[in-house]
């Protein structure tokens, strides 16, 4: 294995486990109401520019960033009341232009309030370069792989092993057989908002070290997170994640051996060719364990 | 019921008209500007649309230009070409504006070109790409340096330090496009040769797998990244995060203290040609350039609590330009406005020392331009 | 005669003729007559996407991609290398359009849903890279001056000239909308959106008309881009790009989905809203979606279809 395609892998592996968070969301959101949520990438945006904000303030590094998944988490639920539920029965477009409609709202909002430019944060362990078999990286990009494994941990964990988490993969089963066995389906989908809420927020706090951040910085990555989910499968968690890691991977290889002109088409022709071979992505129709 | 849609429909449009037409102000001069204040290049156009603001605010509490106020009419593109288009048109046949001191990115300027020769308006633009004023319109000029002479005084300085091939990284936006393609063109001059040519997303988030490229390339002496926004930030810190251990320039298009914020200690070392601005107190006093730049930026950072950037000094010397050649006009006539801006001479801008002629609508040469240096969190001027 | 006015059909399209003859009288200048035509180019392009959202029931999130092929083939073709007559150009990059449209139909439209959605998107976005990516060609991000028009020796000169060309081929496109709706191949449209099993089984081919469709507004997009490319003079990668598409989808949605004067107020609306929020600096993002919202949570059926409800309601 040559150093370059070590190297080419590092960096794929580290923005594709931001994009398998953010797709891990989506697919959360699918499978509880069936909705594409284009206000996911604005999750990303508020958690790091609320830490920037909150770091401003003054407040250490753990609160600020406890505060801003907070905020995001709030913010998720309250669009999950009052933008998606009051239109449950509308059309899948114009449940997509209400989220965008709300996506708009909030980077506006984050604009005003946080203002145009862009922010960096401190990395969480320094920026000393480590070097493995001669590829180089940053202990950023360990943060970013060890947070999203134990994330990723936890969400199968809540949800084979807990209550509310069997409870959300009924209701995105068969709503009303859940809502007979007494399920409040109203409080698993502001849960299940106020989760993927909650996991776009830490992808955008734990790369925000590394990518920087602005009040646009979840258009681009909400677009990528969707691809993931689509990839994979929508509604199938491991789907999102795999999906996730194979984009960022083929990114970045993209951009090392073919032509970095084109790596930002990448993602979208291999999603066209899973598409046309396979209709419902990876893991879409296969039944496998839906997170 | 067909009468009375048609009735409303037309009432309707009637008001919408109404409300976007502008309100005809009496005496003022009238100052029109499209800047990219939102989208991925706001951080050119929020320190314009700021400067702007400011100066004009200041120039209505000094009593006005020429004993009338002046009114700055102003429209957000976000950095959309064809958003610019319309703005443009509604400055121009709605807002009955004067002149034009806007645009900040060079696809927005190019598009409204044809608009403001048409029109017959006096248009000062801030956007870099040389194509603006090469070849020479009539009605349009414009106040920063041009991203041929950035790569030029780069060339310049690479060359004195005695280095050969050149590796190139930019990003795919349009400052990065054009940078790359004035770089490739004045390249042969200095006696470099390009050896690598990669790109980046404007909104890209990670450039190891383009540096780690370039890496690898057999010879490289120094790589010079031409972009802007928070592109070429990550780039200095992958190369740093690689150890690449190359001299690294940057262009003129991350000349502002957020890039070293944004950067941290990646980009000590780094070399980028700029204006004075950026050196203000550290300029010599013989430099002509000192009390100006000094007292904009003094201005600005009190006003808004933020540093100055090259960005809105462009915005300060264009609207300087147009306000200097109204009072010499001594009228709003547009081509005499047009006449006078053309024939300015020896204006001393934040930009450098101004001499616009016929066949110059930017009238600054490469002695405007000064290689600095990151040193220890701040710019020095190297030599 | 006067039961036939009565139909929304021959009303709304006599009520369009009506406002586009008298709206000029209100015009001051030559940007009212720009924003108008913005409203008439976006209207024809929203109404040819309605009738495969609104009534074949597909999701394209890349329209823009092939209206952005139509412009840019038009710019290209007519420019200094190739020097082709502007009308040939049209046509040719339309039927290029139709052709791609047509070979890309077969996979995409198996797709449902949401996964429609992202094959679309991702289509457009990579027309847009590539447009972009391409500047020897295409003049990349900077974009690129565009030949005037001219057809059998006529070229129209300025706002207003070019606001009659506008309307006549908006009305042309209504004209053209209410037929096919009107049509059998029409019905079988809406039987596609209601239930594509059910139409299978009553014996329509959906597939077929799903394609027909598909191509057939793939190409008037590209038809537009092409006019617009003229009438502007210049283009840029901006409108093949994906907030293009998200904008007239929205006009779609917004004004009415399944419905064509929707299609034009959706137009209206989102071309007129940015130019009258301009006083509003820092907030107009936040008053935009804010409007966006609100209207779809309380509207979910589109502006026109809930308005006519009502109305008729009220009539009752």
């Amino acid at each position: 294995m040559s150093v370059e395609f070590l190297q080419y892998l590092f960096s794929g592996v580290t923005i594709g486990a931001t994009y398998a968070l953010v797709g891990l969301g989506f697919a959360i959101i699918y499978n509880a109401s069936h909705v594409i949520n284009f206000a996911q990438g604005e999750f990303i945006m508020i958690g790091s520019m609320a830490t920037v904000s909150f770091l401003a303030m003054g407040m250490p590094m753990p609160v600020a960033i406890l505060l801003a998944v907070a905020l995001a988490v709030v913010t998720g639920m309250l669009l999950q009341k009052f933008a998606v539920a009051p239109a449950k029965n509308a059309d899948v477009v114009t449940i997509i232009i209400i989220t965008i409609g709300a996506s708009i709202l909030l980077r506006g909002l984050a604009q005003v309030f946080w203002g145009k430019s862009f922010h960096a944060l401190p990395a969480f362990s320094g920026n000393e370069p480590i070097n493995i078999a001669g590829a180089t990286i940053v202990p950023q990009n360990l943060w970013v792989l060890g947070v999203t494994l134990v994330i990723v941990a936890a969400v199968s964990w809540f949800f084979t092993k807990t209550i509310i988490g069997k409870a959300i993969l009924a209701t995105s089963h068969n709503a009303d057989a859940a809502k007979l066995v007494g399920i409040n389906t109203n409080m698993i989908l502001l849960f299940a908002f106020g989760l993927s809420a909650l996991l776009g927020a830490v992808a955008g706090i734990i790369v925000a070290p590394i990518t920087t951040t602005s009040y646009e910085v979840g258009i681009m990555l909400g677009l990528k997170g969707f691809v993931a989910a689509v990839l994979g499968g929508l509604g199938s968690g491991v789907g999102a994640i795999v999906g996730g890691l194979i984009l960022g991977i083929a990114e970045a290889m993209a951009a090392g051996y073919i032509s970095s002109d084109y790596k930002d088409a990448v993602p979208f022709v291999i999603i066209l060719f899973i598409l046309f071979f396979m209709p419902s992505g990876l893991f879409g129709s296969r039944g496998t364990e839906r997170v | 019921m067909l009468k009375r849609v048609a009735i409303k429909g037309a009432m309707a449009l009637a008001v919408s008209a109404a409300l976007i037409s502008g309100v005809q102000a009496a005496d003022t001069i009238k100052i029109g500007s499209f800047l990219a204040v939102t989208g991925p290049a706001s951080f050119l156009g929020d320190p314009e649309l700021k400067t702007l603001q400011m100066y004009v605010d200041k120039i209505n509490a000094e009593g006005g230009l020429l004993g009338k106020q002046v009114e700055l009419v102003h429209y957000d593109t976000a950095g959309n070409a064809q958003k610019a288009r319309t703005f443009v048109k509604r400055l121009i046949e709605s807002d009955n504006v004067d002149l034009i001191v806007g645009g900040s990115t060079s696809g927005a300027t190019l598009a409204v070109i044809p608009l403001v020769e048409s029109a017959k308006v006096p248009f000062i633009s801030l956007a870099g790409a040389v194509a603006i004023v090469d070849p020479v319109k009539k009605w349009v000029f414009k106040t920063p340096h041009t991203d041929r002479m950035a790569a030029e005084k780069i060339f310049e300085d690479m060359k004195s330090r005695g280095f050969k091939k050149v590796a190139l990284i930019s990003g795919t936006g349009g400052f990065g496009r054009s940078g790359r393609a004035q770089a490739t063109q004045v390249i042969g001059k200095y006696g470099l040769e390009l050896v690598a040519d990669e790109t980046y997303g404007p909104k890209d988030t990670d450039m190891t797998a383009q540096l780690t490229k370039i890496k690898s390339t057999a010879g490289v002496d120094a790589i010079l990244n031409f972009g802007f926004g928070q592109g070429p930030a990550i780039v200095t810190k992958n190369y740093k995060q690689l150890g690449i251990d190359l001299p690294l320039y940057q262009s003129h298009g991350v000349a502002s203290k957020k890039f070293i914020e944004l950067a941290g200690n990646a980009s000590e070392g780094v070399r980028l040609p700029a204006a004075a601005l950026l050196l203000a107190e550290q300029l010599p006093d013989s430099s002509a350039q000192k009390p100006v730049v000094v007292k904009y930026k003094t201005e600005y950072e009190q006003k808004y609590n933020s540093e100055v950037s090259t960005f809105g000094g462009h915005a300060y010397d264009g609207l300087m330009l147009a306000v200097n050649a109204i009072k010499k006009a001594g009228s709003t006539d547009k081509e005499k406005v047009r006449a006078a801006i053309e024939s300015t001479k020896n204006y001393v801008g934040t930009g450098g020392v101004v001499n616009m002629s016929a066949e110059d609508h930017l009238g600054l040469d490469l002695s405007a331009f000064k290689i600095l240096e990151i040193r220890n969190g701040d710019w020095t001027l190297v030599k | 005669m006067f039961e036939k006015l009565n139909s929304p059909r021959t009303g709304g399209l006599l009520a369009l003729i009506l406002a586009v003859l008298i709206l000029p009288l209100f015009f001051q200048n030559t940007f009212h007559y720009d924003v108008a035509i913005h409203v008439a180019i976006s209207a024809t392009v929203a109404i040819s996407l309605n009738l495969l959202v609104g009534y074949a029931g597909q999701i394209s999130l890349g329209h823009a991609g092939f209206f952005g092929v139509g412009a840019y083939s038009s710019a290209i073709l007519t420019g200094w290398d190739f020097g082709w007559s502007p009308i040939t150009a049209m046509l040719v990059a339309s039927l290029a359009v139709g052709v791609l449209a047509l070979v890309v139909s077969g996979p995409i439209l198996r797709l449902k849903g949401h996964y429609l959605a992202m094959a679309t998107l991702g289509l457009g976005i990579i027309i847009a890279i590539v447009i972009t990516t391409e500047d020897w060609l295409t003049g990349g991000p900077d974009g690129l001056s565009v030949e005037p028009l001219t057809i059998f020796g006529l070229s129209p000169q300025g706002e207003a000239q070019w606001y009659w060309v506008f309307c006549v081929v908006l009305i042309a496109s209504v004209w053209l909308s209410l037929n096919l709706i009107d049509s059998p191949v029409g019905r079988a449209m809406r039987a596609v959106h209601g239930s594509e099993v059910a139409a299978q089984v009553a014996g329509v081919d959906t597939t077929y008309f799903k394609t027909l469709i598909f191509v057939m507004s793939a190409m008037f997009a590209s038809l537009m881009g092409s006019l617009s490319a003229h009438y502007s003079g210049f283009v840029t990668p901006d409108i093949a790009g994906f907030h293009h598409s998200i904008e007239l989808i929205t006009m779609v949605v917004l004004g009415g989905m399944a419905s064509v004067f929707g299609a034009i107020t959706g137009a209206v609306i989102l071309t007129l809203l940015p130019q009258m929020l301009t006083g509003l600096e820092d907030w107009e993002m936040v008053i935009f979606g804010l409007i966006l919202m609100l209207t779809m949570i309380f509207m979910p059926k589109g502006l026109v279809p809930t308005l006519l409800t009502k109305f008729r309601r009220g009539e009752a």
